[in-house]
């Protein structure tokens, strides 16, 4: 029955289109996954359950909600809005860039929460997971549907939080805890980059709103801001995307489970970065700064990330690597952001989740079956599990570019992109020829080795995978064959309204398979031979794979690691010599801090404010008094008995009383008088009974105490002989003494203060007092003795 | 007196740092007071001083005629000298039970709750 | 401490000095005084006492455990700060009989206020020594 309630609930979110007004259904779209993963705690049973795959009910009925859109069109009001406060709101916009990734994250989402089913089978944190996954899931489409800039970064840090959650989702496993942290710290980092870049350009164009902000090209082609937040916006991107030097977080990741991975860290999550480039290319991509960052961060990343998936032989590790390499290659293209490159980049971010995101569940599946990830430990296992390996046929062909694949049409696009980029298109050209033969490569061994040559015994036995698993590489590799057969179909579903949203001219847009025998075509053909070369011939994870350590010191990842292990040395230095556990050493070191300070600020200039022509006008009764009160001080400190102690501090109570009486404070006088009277009896109350002082310290920490202290206390009456001398505003006295009478209608001044003017502070100090007096009643109270301690 | 009074204040001071320095328990309570002396003397300096001429309106007129104390200390120092009664008797209630417990006045045999929870 | 003159002189003291506390109370506004100063004095009263006839001896002569006096002094004095809210006046604003009474001169809120800083300082001054001579003598 439980579940009958979960699936009404995912119908309605379809529903709304014909009843509700547009805001409820794309808030409704968004907020969904959130609502989703608040009641799992309540559908436990059911995910947990043989009910478990019904959980893609979610991400499905979502996905065709966004699919409708493939075909109704854009137009009109896919916009939805609700003012809050501070310029954030509760605004989305569903325009093509957005349908392609909101399509990929449904879409994608769909096929991993139910493959996940499978996968996660009699894991008892299952429906945990289903949260997180949902979670996620609501959040990345907040970050592709926000019309806010501000909503935007909300939702961008729920990703990071939810990914943090999924990568260390065996949180009892040591590494997947760290690989987990990294990946926030780095990610965490990115979103308060994009904080600051977002209040900025609210700062700059005076909305929080992405499309009035889109709107004003010319304010950030002059703004003195531009270039700090293009700065703020690719830290956000680059971690986000794991381009270098940030890239590092991304093979931590793998530590997810095998679906999340698929997800988050290769299908969607990853392209955030890639999306906030897009968004916001309209206003920037005629910056010189923006292209050359983009395309040098690119190339740099798609190099050393396809570099890199060769020296591995972990089949997740070599999956990782090669979608940093894809994650390179579309920062690259938005970076070079002439039409054909952005044509290439939206064309990249489908082809890219297709291939890689069965190669991600093809891993899964060899890992769930295989229990091993050991590309070098894997071969034949085409007879055991057929099917999977035409879907893992497809991916590779795809990843490599091969027609009638999707990665084909893609591959050519990059080419065309490169090619006419201008004046480094010949550069351009060949790096992107190298990185894809390498990328190629990778995906061969990562695709075909697992299922070519012959079955190693250890292998024996292995069993074919169910349905709920091969179903999805399949239909991906089904969608990528038909998609490269006839690419056209994206035509005006996907890409024009893509570029519209991206302000791109789309006359005559349109992808074809065959384009005849030109560059692109030789390039495409040199890419396929080298890549079949390369895999046939050399067989790099073999002699290669002892590299990656030594490049470990170098890496980005070492550094950072380091930087954070130095600062926890800091931490524990510091805490060693600043919380030693002692009282006095707190005290000591706050009073030096205080001296250095004032030392700092008062010396140079130093003018001691002592009149000693005054000295004279001092009274006989006067000097006694000083004297007798000094005397007292320096009695109660030095004094060996207690009870000698506490009986001059009422000498020295008294004489404060005396002060009190000759400047005019009468008030003062009695209080002090009255307390200084209950103080004593209270010592002698207590300290009646307590046997006399040890000595406790040495004689030198006395010594450097007492200096310290004098020091201090002549501070002190430097302070007060340089306010003494200065002329002191007395307006707020004047008030008071003023108006006593007037406005309360008493006449000593300080007990109208107390009682009228400043009543209601004084009615907080009696509250104070009644406090202390519950507090000592309840010391004396309670009975512990120290047996029972 | 107005130049001895920053002298005394100083030295109230450096006495009650010193005693919060040591390590018995009564001597910090000792320091707390002599500080909290000091202080209040500190408070009365800062506002204007008049010998003999306490803020009171006479019977005879609605304002304060002439020089007359700083009341809005005086209110200050007045609640401060209460509440660090208040204050004082707590720590020294405390005093008479961590010694009926710990048996000991010296504050580094009493820095860890472990021995005592 | 418990010895004979100490004993007599309370004995005679004691009401003279209660008097002399509320006198101080009550001429605050216009001289020394006010709840604060005579609170302390009446607690000073009650301590001697203490000391020379014993704490449970106070407490009986108070007639109730000093304690009590701490909420019900919080409450008349948070009564007289919002006595004004009903008289569509602010919190705490001054409300004032007009004739003069004696002794006090003339009577408003700010009395009431005073009574219960008063009886809040007797209460804990008292709750906390009374405790204190309590346990001294176990």
């Amino acid at each position: 029955m439980k579940y009958f309630g979960q699936s009404a609930f995912f119908i309605s979110s379809i529903e709304y289109e014909d009843n509700w007004h547009i805001f409820a259904r794309m808030t409704a779209a968004v907020l969904a996954g959130f609502i989703f993963a608040l009641l799992m705690p309540i559908m436990r049973r059911v995910s947990l359950g043989r009910f478990a795959i019904l959980n893609s009910l979610l991400p499905l009925s979502l996905f065709v909600w966004f699919a409708s859109f493939l075909f109704s069109g854009l137009e009109g009001n896919l916009s939805s809005h609700l003012e809050w406060a501070f310029g954030a709101s509760l605004s989305f916009k569903l325009d093509g860039l957005s349908l392609i990734f909101a399509l990929l994250i449904t879409g994608i989402g769909a096929l991993v929460f139910a493959y996940s089913a499978s996968y996660m089978k009699g894991n008892p944190y299952l429906d945990r997971f289903y949260a997180y996954l949902s979670m996620f899931m609501a959040a990345m489409l907040g970050v592709v549907l926000s019309a806010n800039a501000l909503t935007l970064f909300i939702f961008w840090e729920l990703t990071s939080i939810s990914s943090f959650f999924l990568i260390g989702f065996k949180n009892k496993d040591e590494a997947s805890r760290k690989s987990a942290l990294v990946a926030l710290a780095v990610t965490g980092f990115g979103g308060l980059a994009l904080l600051a870049a977002m209040l900025l350009m609210g700062a700059v164009t005076g909305t929080y709103s992405i499309e009035a902000m889109l709107l004003q090209p010319d304010v950030f082609a002059s703004s003195p801001y531009t270039t700090l937040i293009l700065v703020l916006i690719f830290i956000a991107a680059f971690t986000k995307s794991a381009q270098f030097p940030f890239h590092f977080w991304l093979p931590g990741a793998m530590k997810a489970p095998t679906p999340v991975s698929t997800y988050l860290h290769s299908a969607t999550m990853v392209k955030a970065g890639i999306y906030l480039l897009f968004r916001f290319s309209p206003v920037f991509t005629d910056l010189a700064l923006w292209s050359n960052t983009l395309m040098t961060v690119g190339c740099i990343t798609m190099v050393f990330g396809a570099i890199h998936s060769l020296f591995r032989t972990d089949l997740k590790s070599i999956l990782a690597y090669t979608t940093i390499s894809a994650l390179g290659t579309l920062t690259f293209l938005i970076g070079i952001g002439t039409r054909e490159a952005i044509i290439a980049a939206l064309v990249f971010v489908v082809v890219h989740a297709l291939y890689k995101a069965a190669m991600f569940l093809i891993a899964g599946i060899i890992d769930h079956h295989t229990n091993t990830r050991e590309v070098t430990l894997l071969g034949g296992l085409r007879n055991a599990m057929p099917l999977v390996a035409v879907a893992a046929f497809v991916a590779a062909l795809s990843g490599a570019g091969i027609p009638i694949t999707f990665g084909f049409i893609g591959k050519d696009l990059v080419y065309e992109a490169t090619l006419h980029q201008g004046n480094m298109s010949l550069w351009l050209t060949i790096i992107a020829l190298v990185t894809n033969i390498l990328v190629g490569v990778a995906g061969f061994i990562a695709a075909i080795k697992p299922f070519a040559g012959r079955l190693p015994d250890a292998l024996n036995g292995t069993k074919a995978p169910g349905p709920v698993l091969w179903f999805a590489p399949i239909l991906l590799a089904i969608l990528s064959l038909i998609l490269g057969i006839s690419p056209g179909l994206m035509d005006h579903t996907l890409l024009i309204p893509s570029l519209d949203a991206l302000a791109i001219n789309t006359d005559g847009v349109y992808l074809k398979m065959w384009h005849g025998i030109n560059t692109v075509f030789w390039l495409s053909m040199v890419t396929i031979a080298g890549t079949v070369l390369i895999y046939l011939t050399a067989k790099p994870y073999k002699y290669l794979s002892g590299i990656p350590a030594k490049l470990n010191m170098l890496a980005p990842q070492t550094i950072a690691l380091a930087m954070v292990g130095s600062f926890a040395q800091i931490a524990t230095a510091w805490n060693k010599a600043f919380q030693s556990g002692h009282l006095r050493y707190y005290v000591l070191i706050s009073i030096i801090t205080i001296l250095a300070i004032a030392a700092a600020v008062h010396l140079p200039g130093f003018h001691w404010h002592f009149d000693w022509s005054m000295i004279r006008s001092v009274a006989v009764y006067e000097w006694v008094l000083v004297v007798i009160l000094i005397a007292s001080v320096l009695f109660t400190v030095f004094t060996d008995s207690r009870l000698a102690a506490v009986a001059s501090m009422g000498v020295i109570g008294y004489a404060i009383c005396l002060i009190f009486v000759i400047y005019g404070a009468p008030d003062l006088a009695i209080t002090q008088f009255t307390i200084d009277t209950l103080t004593v009896i209270l010592f002698i109350l207590v300290l009646y009974k307590l046997p006399k002082y040890l000595k406790l310290t040495r004689t030198r920490s006395k010594l450097r105490d007492g200096a310290i202290s004098i020091v201090f206390g002549t501070l002190i009456t430097a302070v007060v002989l340089d306010v003494l001398s200065l002329d002191r505003p007395v307006y707020i006295s004047s008030f008071y003494a003023d108006n006593a009478y007037l406005l309360a209608k008493g006449k000593n001044v300080v007990n109208v203060i107390l009682v009228d003017f400043r009543g209601i502070d004084t009615f907080m100090e009696i509250v104070v007092l009644a406090v202390s007096a519950i507090g000592v009643f309840g010391l004396l109270k309670l009975k512990v003795k120290r047996h029972d301690v | 007196m107005n130049l001895l009074l920053p002298i005394v204040t100083g030295v109230l001071y450096a006495a009650g740092i010193y005693m919060l320095l040591r390590r018995s328990f009564v001597k910090l309570i000792i320091g707390f007071t002599l500080l909290g002396n000091g202080v209040n003397l500190l408070i009365f300096l800062m506002g204007r001083l008049a010998k003999g001429k306490p803020p009171l309106i006479p019977d005879y007129a609605d304002v304060i005629p002439g020089l007359y104390a700083d009341p809005v200390p005086q209110a200050l120092i007045l609640t401060a000298i209460v509440i660090s009664f208040g204050l004082q008797s707590f720590a020294i209630i405390l005093i008479k039970r961590v010694y009926a417990i710990a048996n000991t006045d010296d504050l580094d045999e009493i820095n860890t709750t472990d021995d005592y929870a | 401490m418990n010895t004979l003159i100490l004993r007599t002189a309370t004995k005679y003291l004691l009401p003279l000095l209660l008097l002399f506390s509320v006198f101080i109370l009550l001429r605050g506004h216009y001289l020394p005084g006010g709840g604060f100063v005579g609170g302390l004095v009446a607690s000073i009263v009650f301590v001697l006492h203490a000391l020379a006839f014993g704490a449970e001896a106070t407490k009986k002569l108070l007639g109730l455990h000093p304690g009590y006096l701490i909420p019900i002094g919080l409450a008349l004095a948070l009564l007289s700060a919002m006595m004004p809210l009903i008289y569509g006046k602010a919190l705490m604003q001054g409300l004032w009989y007009d004739q003069p009474v004696l002794i006090i001169g003339s009577l408003g809120t700010a009395i009431f206020f005073d009574i219960g800083v008063f009886l809040v300082v007797i209460g804990v001054v008292l709750t906390i020594i009374l405790t204190l001579i309590e346990l001294q003598k176990e």
